[in-house]
């Protein structure tokens, strides 16, 4: 009888912790692990490969990527990232970062569209250019204040579709963007979602992609982020550097403008 | 022919920390493919670093070390200009050795 | 040219083919592999081959691992023994399928402190095992592996 009182009792001293408290003790050590893979990150790694990518001749006209121009002007990697996606006038359109990439390799390096594009992501056995050479440009842009402008009418246009983007409700689970990353405070199980509707949230989230995903094994992209989303909604598949991709892009990088650039990071 | 590590030296108060990433999938031998087929295992097994030549550290690994593997250690002894060299030898006799000098 | 220098040239370059005519150059130390420790398929296995069944437990063993870790697949773990004469580091996680998961050999004026990042397959006890003076002393710490949001 005594025994199983006392046991009552301590299941009832378990249930009695206010479940706020229990979630926020998770959500601090959660944050320790976080910290403590900091130092150490393997997308140095990538980084190593991507500076190496875009010094090496390649292609049918045997040129570097090096006369690429990231919207600086030709060469200029420096805090090119923090102002993508821009507008192009050599190619009349707006690009993100990979599509200005698969620009250069096919213009400047002779590869067709096909062969560019062939590995936008990659997956241990074999590797993507673009993860090394994304995760290199864009740590030539860490510490460099998020400036993405509106200037051009195209840049306008391609926020205001990726703002449409990000609010239209598709797919068999009739998710949007803004289902996940609407609130503050929501989460998947115990990945807690960054609410890209407030100012800190978008810009915490957006300043640290590309990031070696630790579950992977490799350093993803924001395109890829994008990818993996839109497969997570059921939604049909966002092709690599396609006018959405571009527009969702620009509407995300537009909304974390003054916040320092801060990878490539390092995620679980 | 393996992906160089990347080796990050500093002293001070003649405390060297030594700091690497290595470039290796850590294949447990567990895991299988898309089609089915178990992926082999492939592993870093040994790892030695030097400084000028006389051995600092020597470690015996396991698949259980994580893909792309991170290692921090310290010792005494080493000046700014010395030579530190990391070997590795993985299950199917890979080998990269790369160095860094203390700055 | 004999079939293993043909092998060792196709493991790549100089360093192959000096191995492979028998001289070893510094850098390899030709270092031993604990081939029956790392087979071991329990903690008391793999103890029992590193000779370390005796152990003792210190509070001398500090071990810096996260309570709760994201992805079981990258779980930093910092060691430091503050026990005097510390020889060797080795790490054990619990529930793995093969326990052992790295040992280190700290020569005379390496500190006795290592950092790296292991996989645990699931949350488990996390052993540092430090052999000084000649005998082993461990501590244990616990490290609970979370389910990651959508698909891992």
């Amino acid at each position: 009888m005594k025994r199983s009182l006392a046991s009552l009792l301590a299941a009832a001293t378990l249930i009695a912790l206010p479940a706020a408290a229990l979630a926020q003790s998770t959500v601090d050590e959660i944050a320790k692990y976080r910290q403590q893979l900091q130092d150490g990150n393997p997308a140095e790694l990538w980084e190593a490969r991507g500076e190496d990518l875009w010094k090496q001749k390649r292609g049918p006209k045997n040129v570097s990527l090096e006369g690429c121009d990231l919207g600086k002007g030709p060469g200029v990697v420096k805090g090119a990232y923090a102002e993508l996606p821009r507008y192009f006038a050599d190619a009349d359109r707006v690009m993100d970062l990979e599509t200005r990439l698969v620009h250069c390799m096919v213009t400047q390096q002779g590869f067709s569209f096909a062969d560019a594009t062939r590995r936008p992501f990659g997956n241990g056995s074999s590797r993507s250019e673009f993860e090394a050479l994304a995760a290199w440009i864009t740590s030539e842009s860490k510490g460099v204040k998020m400036n993405v402008r509106l200037g051009h009418p195209k840049e306008r246009e391609a926020y205001q579709i990726g703002e449409k983007i990000f609010y239209f409700r598709g797919g068999p689970h009739d998710f949007a963007c803004a289902t996940c990353h609407g609130e503050t405070g929501k989460r998947i199980r115990l990945q807690d979602l960054p609410n890209l509707t407030d100012k800190a949230g978008a810009q915490l989230a957006y300043t640290t992609w590309p990031a070696y995903r630790v579950s992977q094994g490799e350093v993803r992209s924001f395109e890829w982020r994008l990818y993996d989303c839109f497969r997570q909604q059921r939604f049909p598949e966002l092709k690599f550097t396609s006018e959405a991709a571009i527009a969702l892009t620009t509407f995300l990088a537009r909304n974390a403008n003054g916040a320092e650039f801060n990878a490539p990071a390092i995620k679980r | 022919m393996a992906d160089p590590m990347r080796i990050r030296v500093t002293e001070k108060d003649g405390l060297v920390t030594v700091r690497v990433l290595m470039s290796h999938e850590m294949e447990t031998g567990l895991r299988k493919d898309t089609s089915g087929n178990v992926v082999p295992a492939h592993f870093i097994r040994t790892v030695t670093a030097t400084c000028q030549g006389r051995v600092v550290l020597s470690a015996q690994w396991g698949t259980a070390v994580s893909k792309n593997p991170f290692l921090e250690f310290s010792f005494k002894g080493g000046k700014k200009g010395d030579k530190v060299v990391i070997t590795w030898e993985d299950n199917k006799g890979d080998r990269r050795a790369d160095e860094a000098v203390i700055s | 040219m004999n079939r293993s220098r043909r092998n060792a040239v196709k493991a790549g370059g100089v360093l192959a083919l000096l191995v492979a005519a028998g001289i070893r150059p510094a850098l390899a130390q030709g270092q031993q592999w604990n081939q029956a420790a790392f087979a071991g398929k329990t903690l008391k296995d793999a103890l029992a081959a590193l000779g370390a069944q005796g152990a003792a437990t210190s509070d001398a063993i500090v071990i810096k691992a996260p309570e709760i870790a994201e992805n079981g697949a990258v779980v930093p773990v910092g060691v430091e023994s503050k026990l005097p004469g510390t020889q060797s580091i080795a790490l054990l996680v619990e529930k793995n399928p093969l326990p052992l998961a790295a040992s280190f050999d700290l020569p005379a004026g390496t500190e006795p402190s290592v950092t790296t990042r292991v996989k645990m397959g699931e949350s488990s006890d996390v052993y540092v095992l430090v052999k000084a003076d000649g005998k082993y002393y461990f501590a244990k710490k616990e490290v609970k592996i979370t389910i990651g949001g959508c698909g891992g």
